[in-house]
């Protein structure tokens, strides 16, 4: 900022206090809970990135906001072929990339922006795929790189997606946050510098709000973008104010040092829903908690064995204990929040003497003896898993289960439970894409068994009900697949489904317009001062 | 009072030295009080059973988050308030003390058991055997030792056992260091070259002859490295990396407590209490001690 | 005494080799991997693993990773971050002023406090403000700094109101972090109330991180002046008839604060490893935090760096102070 430019808005803002409006009122200051750790989302996979992120780029499909329903972005619309191979994207026109200090863009949005953000991540030989570490997380976890045949660019406004296999939620993918379209003028300019790494560091985007400034472990400063696609930001800067600690966040709100803050403790709830200049919001997430028997060992291979321990199991109790009030019991393998959700399952009873009669039914009047793995780490969809291992320790002794309570570092954690060490394993999931299949197949399909199928488990029933369902393109006939899928999943109990967390954001009063996400995202563009 | 001192310094036969001792450390008031406390912790700690309205672990679901007694809402059968899941923090408070001391007396024996072997043999048979030790002492101080001992503990996995070793190994050097110095300046006096005129081994020379003469900076050293101990096992605690839940040590009790800061002060600030009066205890413990067994201060 | 020097700076190049060796072999001892952290969840194959793991040039046995290494701190190179794919040593040069101000603040604080508090205490020998002065440096001494610091957020912070709770400036201001010292970007800055903010922030933190260095200056302080007087120029100024404070600050302070400044040297460690405390609970942008943080997600050459500039520091101080006390007292020189 230049000393006359300096010196007009100190005078502008002098101005605005001598009339009795706080010069601050367009400012949302948002307590973050960590450094991003780059800004460009397709290298990363952390929550704490994607909000840094989110404010600066849009995709081609976005999320409505505050649900998980797909509405057109940057493409005004798309169609997908009869045989659900090719999907082609008509573009928006007249989109504006932010303009930076040493990057004034020439041209609009086009399909070379499309094809720059996409062909980076999925071309090995692309000149920007090994530029800033190289592996594009989520890209790959997701199956792009096998499920995309080709990209082809029809015309300034077109873009086609040639696919390998019919994929239903290939749009839902469409909307996350590895799908963001970067700058392919930017990229241009920044590799002819020699300096190509900077388009991951200093964003360019069509986002809401431009990027001003970044200081790692501080502060992350947005100005709207006045530009914008969908009209200027209500606001006219955005804060994150980084700030690791619950309870100084809290503090800070409660201070007016921050107008919203996400991820409260549990604790903090009841006195934050009394404070009268605190509005609480809150929703449920797209998570799930899970204890999963590894039916591929005895005596979980029995189905009898699985019902009688979902039987033994006090969810209530689990949900006092562990979420304080933050959870609710979860009786599918989807959260509520996802379409599809069945709500005509009926969970198991809490009942230990129907519990005993199946376990005698299976030959094990006298019980048995086994482990229960509890993660070292806190999750949102489960924020104490120890506590909650104690409590089903506590629950199968009544039934004569006597189970050992077993935990491993993090990463050793994940990889051991992946080849099936455990017995029984306590984890969870998050959604990425809002899509059933994100949680069913990946979770119980058949093709995950050995990875993320914790609890090793293939049906063949269940499968072929959730691989139907993933290559047709009817939502209707979807719905009722992935609802069939859930009574067969509840009947066979792979799975004690334990809780989805309720996710809570406390804002002060003056903050209107902000909605919860399902995702656990945090956006600003719809938030306004009052 | 010089008069008293005089007095015993020139009766005929010389005081047992424990008397002699008491009779020092008695003058520094505040080492005294230091005392009292720390053999009330030790006692409560032993009979934890007995004292302890409740067990450590119950959990009353009927009393969840109760404030001390003398406040609004309060109720006497649970003096100090309760946790989150209905625990007596007093109660835990008092069983905390077993496992404060525990540490304390683990972590100083090993330290010290080990600095003495590591220290004595350094300082008698110098050459490289010395070098390597010191310079890899050296390099153990130049790392803040939190952050060492951070390290230790990821890698071996955090619990309390771990957290107790790498507090040892971390204050290691201090005792190593200590011990050759009074060795160093113990090896060249006249009683050592007699005792090695007459024949006296190696390992006698070491462990009988020269260490007793070394032993009183270990003694203070020892009692300093007990606070050293509980406050490096609380803060271990503190991130995460101590004991583990729902053991009632007081840094994990902390961590535990600390999103409840603001609706449950007394979660917080209890345990915190303890462990700042359990350490300035040793300590003051400790500076009365140095007083009454350094001789330059006699007098 | 330049041989002196030269044995001193002899001293600490295997201290360097050695503490770059103990932190290699510590971090790759950790169990877990920043890939497998990475992908969480949602899982790894093998294949991908190992491959990702080339990538980050971590499949090579650990003595050539470990050669790769010392080759490029030689050359001023301490890689690059497995996060945040940036360079460690311009990430640790970003955030340490933070660190650097909030330490000396800190120990300006112990300094300006524990200095006076310990002559006073000396002088007045026995008295009830020796006592009161000796048991308050005892507590401070006996601080658990972490639950210190959140103390005294509740209670000035958040019950009174009148200090900020964390970071180094209020989110409204807009600093540019030219020089990374709040405090002199927030002097070269044109709008109005950033310094006091910045002065604000400052507060808490170094009244957490000095507690105890003050508590070891103010003891320090106090036995070195009881040594000084008694010596016999002490007796012989008293004894001309110089006015008592004369005789205090001039003849016996000077000479009391050189085991002072050895302990003012010996608490650079202290202060960084209180750094990790303080700058967690403050959410101060600081290096303690931002080591803490590359530990739990693996970032070894973040966490390797860190370490060793660190460590270097460490030593370099205490080198310092070695040599300004040989210089002061020519004894120590000969000994060894």
């Amino acid at each position: 900022m230049s000393y006359r430019k300096g010196l007009v808005a100190l005078c502008a803002a002098l101005l605005f206090l001598s009339f009795g409006t706080s010069a601050y009122a367009a400012t949302c200051v948002y307590c973050s809970e960590g450094s991003p750790e780059g800004f460009n989302p397709s290298l990363y996979t952390s929550g704490t990135t994607f909000d840094a992120c989110r404010a600066v780029y849009d995709r081609l499909v976005l999320f409505e906001y505050g649900t998980t329903d797909t509405i057109p972005g940057l493409a005004e619309s798309w169609n997908v072929s009869s045989d659900g191979k090719t999907y082609t994207f008509n573009l928006r026109k007249g989109v504006k990339f932010h303009t930076k200090k040493d990057f004034k863009p020439t041209r609009d949005f086009n399909a070379d922006d499309v094809l720059y953000s996409f062909n980076r991540q999925f071309d090995p030989n692309h000149p920007y795929h090994k530029v800033s570490g190289g592996s594009y997380e989520y890209f790959t976890s997701m199956s792009m790189d096998k499920l995309i045949k080709s990209i082809e660019k029809k015309g300034d406004y077109t873009v086609v997606f040639n696919l390998n296999r019919p994929e239903a939620p290939f749009v839902a993918n469409m909307a996350m946050e590895f799908a963001s379209i970067l700058s392919g003028e930017y990229a241009d300019a920044m590799m002819a510098k020699g300096t190509p790494e900077k388009v991951d560091l200093d964003p360019v985007g069509t986002g809401p709000f431009v990027l001003v400034q970044y200081q790692k472990d501080a502060v992350i400063r947005y100005k709207a973008n006045p530009d914008y696609w969908r009209g200027k930001a209500k606001i006219d800067q955005l804060v994150f104010s980084i700030t690791p600690d619950a309870s100084v966040r809290y503090a800070k709100l409660k201070a007016g040092e921050c107008h919203l803050m996400p991820y409260p403790y549990p604790a903090d709830l009841a006195m934050m829903e009394k404070d009268a200049n605190i509005n609480l919001m809150q929703q449920e997430g797209l998570n799930v908690g899970y204890l999963a028997f590894n039916t591929a060992k005895k005596p979980y291979d029995n189905v009898k064995v699985r019902q009688a321990l979902n039987m033994a199991i006090n969810k209530q109790a689990i949900i006092d204990a562990v979420f304080q009030g933050a959870g609710k019991i979860a009786k599918n393998p989807l959260p509520p929040t996802i379409w599809s959700y069945n709500d005509k399952v009926e969970d198991y009873p809490y009942d230990p003497a129907a519990a005993k009669k199946l376990l005698a039914e299976a030959g094990l009047a006298g019980g048995f003896e086994t482990d229960i793995w509890a993660m070292p780490v806190q999750r949102p969809y489960n924020p104490n898993a120890r506590r909650m291992a104690e409590v089903i320790q506590a629950d199968w002794a009544k039934v004569g289960v006597k189970a050992k309570i077993v935990t491993y570092e993090w990463g050793e954690y994940l990889r051991r439970s992946m080849s099936g060490e455990h017995e029984t394993v306590l984890l969870g999931w998050t959604g990425d894409n809002g899509d059933p299949d994100n949680f069913l197949a990946v979770l119980l399909g058949c093709d995950a068994v050995g990875s993320s199928n914790r609890a090793q488990w293939c049906y063949k029933p269940f499968d072929d009900l959730i691989q139907k369902a993933k290559i047709t393109t009817d939502v209707t006939e979807r719905t009722r697949l992935y609802e069939e899928a859930q009574v067969v999943f509840k009947e066979q109990a792979p799975w004690v489904t334990t809780a989805h967390s309720i996710v809570f954001i406390p804002a002060a009063k003056n903050v209107s317009g902000y909605k919860v996400d399902p995702f656990g995202n945090h956006e600003f563009y719809h938030v306004e001062m009052k | 009072m010089s008069d008293t001192v005089e007095y015993v310094n020139q009766s005929v036969a010389p005081p047992h030295p424990l008397k002699e001792f008491w009779f020092y450390f008695k003058e520094n008031k505040g080492a005294v009080v230091g005392l009292y406390y720390i053999v009330i912790v030790i006692l409560v700690a032993i009979f934890a059973n007995f004292i302890a309205p409740h067990g450590p672990f119950e959990q009353y679901r009927d009393a969840i988050l109760k404030p001390p007694a003398w406040m609004d809402g309060g109720i006497w059968t649970y003096p100090l308030g309760t946790d989150d899941v209905g625990r007596d923090i007093l109660s835990r408070l008092i069983y905390g003390a077993r496992l404060s001391l525990f540490v304390g007396v683990i972590v100083v024996t090993i330290s010290l058991a080990a600095g003495i072997l590591l220290g004595i043999t350094s300082g008698y048979i110098g050459g490289y055997y010395e070098t390597a030790i010191m310079r890899m002492m050296d390099i153990m101080l130049a790392m803040p030792a939190l952050l060492l001992a951070m390290a230790i503990v990821t890698i071996l996995g955090p619990s309390l056992r771990n957290a107790i070793l790498a507090i040892a190994i971390v204050i290691l050097p201090h005792y190593v260091r200590l011990t050759r110095a009074s060795v160093l300046s113990e090896k060249t006096k006249d009683y050592v070259t007699a005792s090695t005129v007459s024949g006296a081994g190696t390992f006698r020379l070491m462990f009988i002859v020269i260490l007793p003469n070394c032993m009183a900076p270990l003694i203070v050293q020892a009692t300093l490295g007990f606070s050293t101990a509980i406050l490096d096992a609380a803060a271990l605690g503190f991130l995460g990396l101590g004991a583990q839940p729902p053991t009632p040590e007081w840094g994990a009790m902390l961590a535990n407590a600390l999103q409840f800061i603001q609706r449950a002060w007394w979660m917080v600030t209890f345990p915190g209490l303890a462990i700042l009066l359990t350490v300035l205890a040793f300590n003051l413990a400790g500076d009365g001690l140095r007083d009454a067994l350094d001789p330059k201060l006699k007098r | 005494m330049i041989r002196f020097l030269f044995r001193r700076i002899a001293m600490i190049i295997p201290a360097f080799i050695g503490v770059t060796l103990l932190t290699f072999a510590l971090i790759h001892l950790i169990p877990g991997d920043p890939v497998e952290l990475m992908a969480g969840e949602r899982g790894i194959d093998p294949v991908r693993h190992a491959r990702l793991m080339a990538q980050l040039g971590l499949d090579k046995p650990l003595p050539i990773q470990y050669l790769n290494y010392i080759t490029g701190v030689m050359r001023g190179d301490l890689g690059k971050s497995l996060v945040t794919k940036q360079p460690v040593l311009k990430e640790f040069l970003t955030l340490f002023p933070a660190t650097l101000e909030l330490s000396l603040f800190a120990l300006t604080f112990a300094i300006t406090v524990g200095l006076p508090m310990g002559v006073l205490a000396g002088v007045k020998r026995g008295t009830f403000l020796d006592h009161s002065v000796m048991g308050l440096s005892l507590t401070g001494y006996s601080m658990p700094i972490f639950w210190w610091g959140l103390q005294l957020i509740l209670f000035f912070s958040v019950y009174l109101g009148w200090t900020p709770v964390s970071g180094r400036i209020s989110a409204l201001f807009w600093i540019e972090p030219d020089t990374g010292f709040m405090l002199i970007d927030a002097l070269r800055s044109e709008e109005k109330g950033t310094w006091i903010s910045a002065l604000r922030h400052l507060i808490l933190p170094s009244l957490v991180l000095g507690t105890i260095p003050l508590a070891v200056i103010a003891r320090m302080t106090r036995s070195s002046m009881l040594e000084v007087l008694q010596e016999d120029y002490v007796r012989t100024a008293r004894a001309k008839g110089l006015a008592p404070w004369r005789v205090i600050m001039i003849h016996a302070l000077r000479n009391a604060t050189i085991p002072v400044i050895t302990v003012i040297g010996l608490q650079t460690g202290v202060l960084l490893a209180g750094a990790i405390l303080t700058e967690s609970i403050f959410a101060w942008p600081g290096i303690g935090k931002w080591i803490l943080e590359s530990i739990h997600r693996r970032d070894y050459p973040a966490i390797q760096g860190g370490v060793l500039i660190i460590s270097s520091l460490i030593i370099l101080v205490n080198l310092g102070v070695d040599v300004l006390y040989g210089i002061v007292n020519p004894r120590i020189r000969h000994t060894r």
